[in-house]
């Protein structure tokens, strides 16, 4: 099969390109200077943009374990039809991620997919916080990276050695940052709609209190810290502040935190119910600002889905998170289109450096090995409306939110797996 | 002529009108109350539900006694020990309910927005009767109709809401009702049990209880729970009562007709003393009174014209 | 709208209804008026006072709500009005009910059925200012002023000094 994509925007850092050019897909192997030959389809790209695949380093499979809510196969469905072509899933399923045994299952499974699937494993066993799970023998298995997501580890003498065993394996450790004794019960962010709603406050510093105390233990370790779903404009300063002393860290946070405002979870709506919990306007700002100026490093979606009889209760009662795969893409070209955000920092927290913690070679055409691309139009108007998702959980507070850019066509490994009809 | 609201789930949703002709039906209606024989047939047939998944014995009953009295039909649920994850159960309990031909649910529930939830998911009227830390709207009513009982008007009146304000939906849907009708609100109680952004409220905030009380028409005294000692939100008793306290001592800086409201049960010696909850300047007796009769007031508005 | 009644002509009926409530009930011991809410009210005030006038008797005075009583609570919102006010002991009185218009009855319906709610009286009388007829229950009035028969296209609307206008009955027709 060979596929010309034509007259495009090519953006692709890694490879030094940022120009409208013809780029083709022959025998699943991208080229990037297309010589004369006969293709079997040309695709007008027109007006569109080309670059790798995104890389979403936070994603929730739900699988094995909890398989209602979301499985291997739809979770690669939703996330091709988002634009995403890797996906690493977090260790807290049932059973955890914490033996290689589970790391193979995960990733056999992910292989019948259409895109790649990777997975990061548990720091402990059973996701219990108490003693280290066999986190070289996942490494060999195949872990891209090791995580506490969804179980922060409270004691720091422990995460201290989760943090220097991790390192002894190479893998960078993605980081739940929050202080539970601050969040006992909590719903959502502390503050005036809190107050207002009668709804258990979670206060910022649980989060900044545990980033501090994981940059000090990653200059204490040399391990790499990866904070993920940075949400406060004091988190970003800490991170800052440690990549000024050299500590090596990187930062993630999520189309969500950079939308919306806890003003989202008036009316009680459990779907913008999500941990940690939706900020303030100052916060925003400031996780803009962070991404601009590259405090944070990563876009990643956090994507965790929730079955409706999760979601349909009392706000208290609700679990927290939300879908994010199929609206990721919208979310960040949404910014672009207000000019908050440029195609090319897209690319760079989306693609380029997700694929530099996690060691892919997904992040430039040069380094595939099969073809990675997407296509998307940046001024195309839609309208967000979960009963197209792939994923099995609809828990969006986007839905029937309208957004400026619009994916075309998703191709991983080489072949076509989503095109906007 | 009757209410804008359909179901009253928090008084910063409910217009000043429908406040306002709550509490003036509730004073035509509490006259019922005071005949020999307690009982109108207005609300012949009309079944309601007071659905109790946090226990109340005090509102439950004066609930149940309005519909009694009223001649509605009730259908008593209680459910004790539930636990959050019974949410899904609490839906279910309202369908099943609301196919019964329930017209009308009283809910009490421990979590916040559980009254909200329940508006979204049948079409039956709801009435809320304390949602976990949001709202309690007929305490709130009761609590300022008997100021105007005493007073006349709430307008310009300055009322001190002291005590446990973070637990506290009485504290909050009182803010929000005083406010609507004129009056000055004022809330005092330790650091530990403000809650977030309080001074973003419509009311003046202070910790220091002999600076509050200084020029106050009422004061209205939540109850403090026990329990809250071992989570760290006081120190004792001893030492609550001693600066958040109203007792004879702090009476002497505090205006001679100031009324005194509880919305009770009361822990005599530790938020109140006896001498001033038994005392000249107490209405707490007159609140349960009021309660009975607002509530009567909001079954009988709520469910009139229904078939027009 | 067309006035059937002027404030003279209504003032010379009250006097009248006085002089025969007085006829019948002046050997009763026990003696009430009870208006209904709220023009009723009025017209059982004026009536009381017009008694005294001719002769001093004691009568008890009160108001009854009938909001309450009402049986069309499913099909209409009503308005908030006073609440009941009879600061006497019912049972064994001659009560008379007083309202401005009787029409359908069900408005006399309630208020018996409001009253016996507070104990036993002796009798009751009714005495109204306008019977405009259609009846849809089993009642007659003991005292009438005027009976003005109108279509149920109409409307008698009576004026009242106690509302600020000039005492007056007119009939409207009903617009909708």
């Amino acid at each position: 099969m060979k596929i010309l994509f034509k007259g495009g925007r090519v953006v692709s850092p890694q490879d030094n390109i940022n120009e409208i050019k013809d780029i083709a897909l022959v025998d699943k192997k991208i080229v990037l200077n297309p010589s004369n030959i006969k293709y079997d389809r040309t695709i007008d790209c027109k007006g569109c943009v080309i670059t790798c695949g995104l890389i979403d380093v936070h994603v929730h499979f739900r699988d094995p374990g909890f398989e209602y809510k979301e499985d291997i196969y739809s979770v690669a469905e939703a996330a091709a039809r988002g634009g995403i072509t890797t996906i690493v899933g977090m260790p807290n399923v049932k059973p955890a991620v914490d033996n290689k045994t589970v790391v193979r299952y995960i990733l056999d499974k992910g292989k019948e997919t259409a895109v790649n699937v990777l997975t990061s494993g548990s720091a402990t066993k059973g996701n219990g916080g108490e003693t280290l799970a066999e986190i070289g023998e996942m490494m060999l298995e195949g872990i891209c990276a090791v995580s506490d997501d969804g179980f922060p580890i409270q004691d720091a003498s422990l995460m201290r050695r989760v943090l220097e065993y991790t390192k002894n394996f190479n893998l960078p450790f993605m980081a739940h940052s929050e202080d539970k004794s601050l969040t006992k019960d909590a719903q959502m962010n502390e503050g005036y709609n809190a107050t207002l709603l009668g709804l258990r406050p979670w206060p910022r510093q649980a989060e900044e209190l545990m980033i501090a105390r994981n940059i000090m233990l990653a200059s204490l370790t040399g391990c790499h810290v990866h904070f993920q779903h940075v949400t406060t404009k004091m988190g970003v300063d800490l991170i800052k502040l440690g990549k000024k002393y050299g500590i090596p860290i990187t930062a993630e946070t999520c189309p969500q935190y950079f939308t919306l405002t806890d003003d989202a979870c008036l009316d009680y709506n459990t779907n913008a119910k999500c941990c940690p919990p939706l900020r303030t306007k100052d916060d925003i700002r400031a996780i803009i600002k962070g991404l601009k100026n590259g405090i944070i490093d990563i876009i990643a979606t956090d994507h965790a889905p929730h079955a409706l009889e999760e979601k349909e209760l009392e706000f208290q009662g609700a679990s927290f998170g939300m879908v994010g795969l199929e609206t990721a893409l919208g979310l960040c070209l949404e910014q672009v289109y207000k000019n908050k955000f440029s195609l090319e920092d897209i690319v760079e927290k989306f693609i380029v450096n997700p694929a530099k913690l996690i060691g892919s070679k997904q992040g430039a055409f040069s380094t595939q090995e099969l073809g990675d691309l997407i296509v998307f139009d940046p001024k195309v108007e839609w309208t967000v409306d979960v009963n197209k998702f792939a994923s099995k959980s609809k828990n969006s507070p986007f839905d029937g939110m309208t957004l400026h850019g619009k994916l075309k066509l998703t191709v991983v490994k080489g072949e076509i797996c989503f095109e906007d009809a | 002529m009757g209410l804008i609201s359909k179901n009253l789930i928090d008084l910063k949703s409910t217009p000043k009108s429908d406040i306002n002709l709550i509490i003036d039906t509730a004073f035509t209606q509490k006259e019922i109350l005071s005949r020999s024989v307690k009982k109108v047939p207005i609300l012949k047939g009309k079944s309601v539900c007071t659905m109790f998944i946090e226990n109340s014995t005090r509102t439950k009953n004066s609930f149940e006694t309005a519909c009694k009295i009223l001649g509605a039909d009730v259908i008593g649920f209680s459910k004790t020990g539930s636990s959050i994850n019974k949410g899904e159960s609490y839906k279910d309990t309202l369908l099943t309910l609301e196919a019964m031909g329930v017209d009308l649910f009283i809910i009490r529930h421990f979590a916040s927005g559980s009254s909200d939830f329940a508006a979204k998911t049948v079409k039956s009227k709801i009435v809320n009767a304390g949602d976990g830390m949001h709202a309690h709207p007929t305490q709130a009513l009761l609590d300022m109709m008997t100021l105007i009982e005493h007073r006349g008007s709430i307008e310009g009146m300055t009322v001190l809401i002291l005590g446990d304000v973070y637990h506290s939906r009485v504290a909050r849907s009182n803010i929000w009702g005083l406010n609507k009708l004129g009056a000055k609100v004022r809330i005092c109680a330790p650091m530990t049990l403000l809650p977030a952004e309080i001074n973003s409220f419509p009311c003046e905030v202070y910790t220091d209880l002999r600076e509050a009380v200084k020029g106050v028409d009422a004061i209205n005294i939540l109850r403090i729970q026990l329990e809250r000692m071992n989570a760290g939100y006081f120190s004792s008793i001893y030492e609550y009562n001693r600066f958040y306290g109203i007792d004879t001592d702090i009476f002497k800086s505090v205006p001679k007709d100031t009324l005194i409201l509880h919305p009770g049960p009361i822990n005599r010696g530790v938020e109140i003393s006896s001498a001033i909850a038994d005392g000249p300047n107490s209405v707490i007796v007159n609140q349960v009174t009021n309660g009975l009769a607002i509530r009567m007031a909001i079954l009988y508005l709520m469910l009139q014209g229904e078939n027009r | 709208m067309n006035k059937v009644l002027n404030s003279r002509e209504f003032k010379r009926i009250i006097t009248r209804m006085a002089a025969e409530i007085l006829e019948k009930n002046i050997s009763c011991k026990d003696f009430a008026i009870i208006g209904v809410q709220k023009t009723g009210v009025y017209l059982a005030q004026r009536l009381i006072k017009e008694i005294k006038k001719q002769d001093d008797i004691n009568i008890w005075s009160g108001s009854i709500n009938i909001s309450l009583y009402r049986d069309d609570y499913d099909q209409r919102v009503a308005k908030t009005i006073a609440p009941s006010q009879i600061d006497f002991d019912i049972n064994g009185k001659t009560i008379v009910l007083v309202d401005d218009v009787l029409y359908t009855g069900r408005t006399i319906r309630g208020a018996l059925d409001a009253i016996f709610d507070l104990g036993r009286p002796e009798r009751v009388q009714l005495a109204v200012l306008i019977d405009r007829e259609q009846r849809e229950l089993p009642f007659s009035a003991d005292y009438v002023g005027k009976v003005i028969p109108v279509s149920k296209r109409e409307e008698i609307d009576v004026h009242w000094k106690e509302d600020g206008e000039e005492d007056a009955v007119y009939i409207k027709k009903i617009t909708k």
